[in-house]
């Protein structure tokens, strides 16, 4: 057995880039065999919804095409997916600062199929936080017309497509393995300032301005839409636009500048 | 085992010997100021064993980085197999152990060679790397939890995956014990019997001295010299005499045999030379020289002795 048995014609380049099942489903499980990840993005949610969103006074009350638990529901369901997709987005600085990305040019993976594969098992776990807070706000009075249910997982599924690029952006920028623990606050902050935990109305004038301004607003009030029947502001629709220009941009640049060093 | 190869040349069709499993041309590289490589040419013929030997710094890692496409050179030009070193580890021509990281710790073994198999259109069986490596028996044990000599075995085992022509390893008994290093050379050098050309960077002169069939001296960023280890080594080899002596006569200590170097520092003498006994009996019984010492040349001087040769060559 040694390499003159392998003919010729066998020495080929793998076809796209390298993508293939078996790393798909290996990066997954490697996903969810990460304890602090699964409780962050996919247990918390849950939590949060479980205690602000059910058995409370307001909870039965209209918000138009559902009721109040079921906005909860989705602002959670919002929460979880930006975890999610943020968290595996990052995962490329874990795997830059245990130096696995340099193994990986070792091989033919190729840089974007690479980049292709974190994007689809953040949008995965994302997928599976929405579609476990969803499960927990069916079973707990969440209520909502079919349709409704159908059309808010999608976005905010879709919407959290936004927070995989800025994981993804800030994997590259920061080369830590920490990177969740220098992250999590500041979704946190993206969080509250988008208005997924308090409604921005009972916030003051000054507080809502810079409210609007940061990447979660927009995202939530266009997940919301088809919930309250209003539709989403022209600012929150911008607001969608510019920060996933921005962590799109982002990632793209330094995808760029690190793939430029082989 | 000893067999006869074809080389293949990979675009397809059996090709003559002859292409080189490297080739290097005017090669350097800077970092900011810092000039790593200052222009290295080395051909390596299939079914070399070649150790590329030098102290830290000489620029052995940043050469081997060119050679694998990990980082570009200024100038110069690297074939390996006649490729574009890019091309060649897409093919899975060339595979590499690095001297640390590069393992996914929530990974176990096994799940590690499956996910590197999987992105190569071609490999051996997970089973049989991992035998080979001699790691069969943790196959499920976490990465992160492996010894560094079981993780230095997992990245051989990687490497052997595309069953390359060519195995690049960048000091990889680096932090191993002694066992560790000995068991690890065992399983490179069982592999290169089997004819796989194998290059590896090392500071260990005596791991160039076992291993390789011919060693690279390598030095700021050069090559400062090429041949069989026995060459190299007697290069290499040597010890320093030094004693207080005022007023010393060079050329008659130039003229002891075995003599290499002599150099005066006020007034201490320093005898660089292949026999030391011969030069301390001269010195106690012909000169007044006093506070004698010997120190055993290492490679580290060796490297000094050698680039300043070059430089005035």
């Amino acid at each position: 057995m040694t390499t003159a048995d392998l003919t010729a014609t066998e020495r080929s380049v793998p076809p796209l880039g390298g993508f293939n099942a078996t790393l798909l489903r290996l990066e997954l499980r490697r996903m969810l065999r990460n304890r602090r990840t699964v409780v962050f993005s996919v247990v918390m949610p849950v939590v949060f919804f479980l205690l602000f969103g059910t058995g409370r006074s307001y909870s039965d009350e209209s918000a138009g095409h559902g009721n109040v638990a079921a906005f909860i529901m989705v602002s959670m369901a919002l929460y979880g997916a930006m975890l999610s997709t943020t968290g595996g987005g990052a995962m490329v600085a874990v795997e830059r600062s245990q130096g696995w990305s340099r193994q990986l040019r070792l091989t033919p993976l190729t840089s974007t199929a690479y980049i292709a594969v974190k994007v689809l098992v953040a949008m995965l776990l994302g997928g599976l936080s929405v579609a476990v807070t969803y499960t927990a706000g069916a079973l707990t009075g969440a209520q909502m017309d079919s349709s409704v249910w159908v059309v808010t997982a999608l976005a905010v599924w879709v919407g959290s497509l936004v927070f995989a690029a800025f994981g993804v952006f800030m994997g590259y920028l920061l080369p830590s393995e920490n990177v969740m623990q220098i992250l999590g606050p500041g979704l946190a902050l993206f969080a509250f300032l988008g208005g997924l935990f308090v409604p921005l109305e009972q916030m003051s004038a000054t507080f809502r301005t810079i409210a609007h301004l940061t990447p979660m607003y927009g995202l939530n009030e266009v997940v919301h839409a088809p919930l309250t029947g209003d539709a989403p502001g022209w600012t929150a629709v911008v607001n969608v636009a510019f920060w996933l220009a921005v962590f799109v941009g982002g990632a793209v640049w330094r995808f760029g500048r690190d793939t430029a060093r082989v | 085992m000893t067999q006869t190869r074809t080389v293949r040349r990979p675009s397809g069709g059996a090709v003559a010997e002859g292409v080189p499993a490297i080739e290097l041309d005017g090669l350097t590289k800077s970092f900011g100021a810092v000039r790593a490589v200052r222009g290295i040419d080395l051909t390596v013929q299939p079914g070399e064993v070649v150790a590329f030997l030098g102290p830290n710094g000489a620029g052995k890692t940043t050469t081997v980085d060119m050679v694998l496409g990990l980082c570009r050179p200024d100038e110069g030009r690297v074939r390996v197999h006649g490729l574009e070193p890019g091309q060649a580890v897409r093919r899975g021509l060339v595979a590499a152990v690095m001297q640390t990281g590069g393992l996914l710790k929530d990974l176990s073994v096994e799940e590690t060679l499956r996910l590197t198999a999987s992105l190569f259109a071609d490999t051996r069986p997970v089973a049989e790397v991992l035998e080979r490596a001699g790691i069969a028996d943790i196959a499920d044990r976490r990465v992160g939890k492996c010894s560094g000599g079981q993780q230095q075995r997992l990245r051989f085992a990687m490497a052997l995956l595309p069953d390359p022509e060519l195995l690049v390893l960048d000091e990889p008994t680096t932090g191993m014990d002694v066992g560790g290093r000995r068991d690890f050379w065992a399983a490179i050098r069982e592999d290169a019997a089997r004819g796989r050309t194998v290059v590896f960077a090392t500071h260990y002169l005596e791991e160039a001295d076992a291993y390789a069939d011919r060693v690279v001296l390598v030095s700021h960023g050069r090559v400062v010299a090429d041949g069989t280890a026995a060459q190299v080594k007697s290069l290499v080899s040597g010890r320093t005499v030094r004693a207080t002596l005022p007023g010393a006569d060079v050329p008659a200590l130039q003229a002891i045999p075995g003599v290499e170097d002599v150099e005066v520092r006020g007034d201490s003498v320093l005898v660089s030379s292949r026999d030391s006994d011969v030069v301390l009996r001269h010195l106690l019984n012909h000169t007044a020289a006093r506070d004698l010492e010997v120190t055993a040349r290492g490679l580290e001087d060796a490297f000094i002795s050698l680039t300043s040769e070059g430089a005035q060559s």
